[in-house]
């Protein structure tokens, strides 16, 4: 299986390679990046990551690659409740989210929220998410970010969103002949760690897949991103590896992260992993500030980096379309 | 006794107290404005401030803070642990035993501390 190469570039008159044989191409990934505040999609095929400008292959190949298949959306972060300057009004990129998907070629059948729905837990937080997403008629899943288990260990993100989970609320389901997996990695966090899985949901997600085909796209997906994207700042999760090994037998695995309010790829082995952007505010890239805190932009600036990612299965392909697109 | 006389002698009473006060109160004053800010620990920048900080028994330590998101301040063992503290709340816990007690961050575990007891 091809391994490295993040970005095609024939399309789009960008070619990088990975010289560093780790999945990462670093400056076609940063020109990935520079081209998500426009809007940028990222098409896998055989474990290739390919990029596109959206634009000229929105109208037609995207078309192409929904037809037949499974299209959903993924969106994070919507912090409802933060009045910082980073973003005072959460509500209305919220909202702007929802006329974004609602506004889609492709109606998606379902949407994720990867985590961080509040930004204190509180009730009334979760109810507002919850009056405006309703305005999509979709099916939600969640997973809780760590905003949304503050002082009660999760009790409440479960009682709201997490009945048919189990543990702290994981859970898995099958849409397409795809399988989802939602995992949680934002809780009994230990000193010094990153993320955390824990070893009761190491044990239920082996036998989740243990009984799966190798041909079954595997999706998963977590608040706190399951591969290293900068341990100084947290974020990753101390035992995704174990995790990920569980899934190395399936042809086709994608990753969905949020927790880093910006978007990122990366493409190892059999799996490729995506941050999303935040519906709320933006953060720092790794390492380009003192600390991970959101990130003030220009008010103009800032719907280009926020938004939602569109994701495409086709049956009989081997991979699937993750779209990032902005709020602007 | 006429307007000016009153206002002298208010003079008259209130500048020796004032005095007083500076003499009796400076002292202590500056002591205690030192103590308490030793007794803080600001939570800026996903860090706490000072990292480690050293107290006397039954001294009540104050985290605040200082950023846009919210922190919760947990012992790595239990002894104490807060609510989430949004931007500028504060949590406070009075240490009545000598030891080290490590703590951290419960949602953000790359932040950890120390307070000292002696």
């Amino acid at each position: 299986m091809a391994k490295t190469n993040l970005l095609d570039s024939k399309a789009s008159g960008l070619i990088e390679h990975d010289h560093n044989n780790d999945g990462v191409n670093r400056r076609g990934f940063l020109k990935c990046m520079a081209w998500a505040g426009t809007g940028a999609f990222c098409v896998i095929e055989g474990g290739v990551l390919k990029s596109h400008a959206l634009g000229s292959h929105m109208g037609s190949g995207m078309k192409s690659y929904k037809k037949g298949g499974l299209s959903f959306v993924q969106i994070s972060d919507s912090h409802m409740g933060f009045n910082k300057p980073a973003n005072p009004d959460v509500i209305a990129t919220l909202q702007a989210a929802v006329d974004k998907i609602n506004a889609l070629p492709e109606a998606p059948e379902f949407i994720l929220h990867t985590g961080d729905i509040s930004h204190l837990s509180k009730p009334s937080e979760f109810d507002n998410v919850d009056q405006i997403l309703k305005a999509t008629n979709k099916e939600i899943f969640f997973v809780p970010g760590e905003h949304d288990v503050l002082n009660d260990d999760g009790a409440m993100f479960r009682e709201r969103y997490g009945k048919n989970s189990e543990g702290q609320g994981w859970y898995s389901f099958d849409k397409n002949g795809v399988h989802f997996i939602g995992l949680v990695n934002v809780m009994n966090l230990k000193a010094g760690g990153l993320g955390t899985l824990g070893t009761e949901q190491l044990e239920w997600l082996k036998n989740d897949v243990k009984h799966l085909k190798h041909s079954t796209p595997i999706v998963v997906f977590a608040h706190v991103p399951l591969w290293s994207v900068y341990p100084q700042w947290g974020w990753g999760t101390d035992d995704s590896a174990q995790a990920l090994s569980y899934l190395k037998k399936f042809g086709s695995v994608t990753v969905l992260n949020g927790h880093i309010h910006q978007t990122m790829q990366k493409v190892e082995g059999n799996i490729t992993f995506h941050t999303a952007f935040s519906t709320a505010f933006p953060q720092p890239a790794p390492g380009q500030a003192e600390g991970p805190g959101p990130m003030k932009v220009p008010a103009e600036q800032l719907r280009s980096i926020l938004g939602i990612t569109d994701v495409n299965y086709v049956q009989g392909r081997h991979g699937l379309a993750v779209v990032d697109s902005s709020l602007a | 006794m006429t307007k000016t006389n009153l206002l002298w002698s208010a003079v008259a009473l209130v500048l020796p107290m004032a005095v007083a006060s500076v003499l009796v109160l400076h002292p202590t004053g500056a002591k205690g404005e030192a103590a308490a800010s030793r007794m803080e620990v600001r939570v800026d920048n996903f860090t706490f401030g000072p990292a480690t900080l050293t107290v006397p028994v039954n001294s009540t330590v104050t985290w605040v803070n200082k950023d846009d998101l919210p922190h919760v301040i947990a012992s790595n063992d239990g002894v104490f642990k807060s609510k989430a503290l949004d931007t500028e709340d504060k949590y406070s816990f009075t240490f009545s035993k000598p030891g080290t007690y490590a703590y951290f961050c419960s949602i953000h575990p790359k932040m950890v501390g120390t307070i000292i007891v002696k």
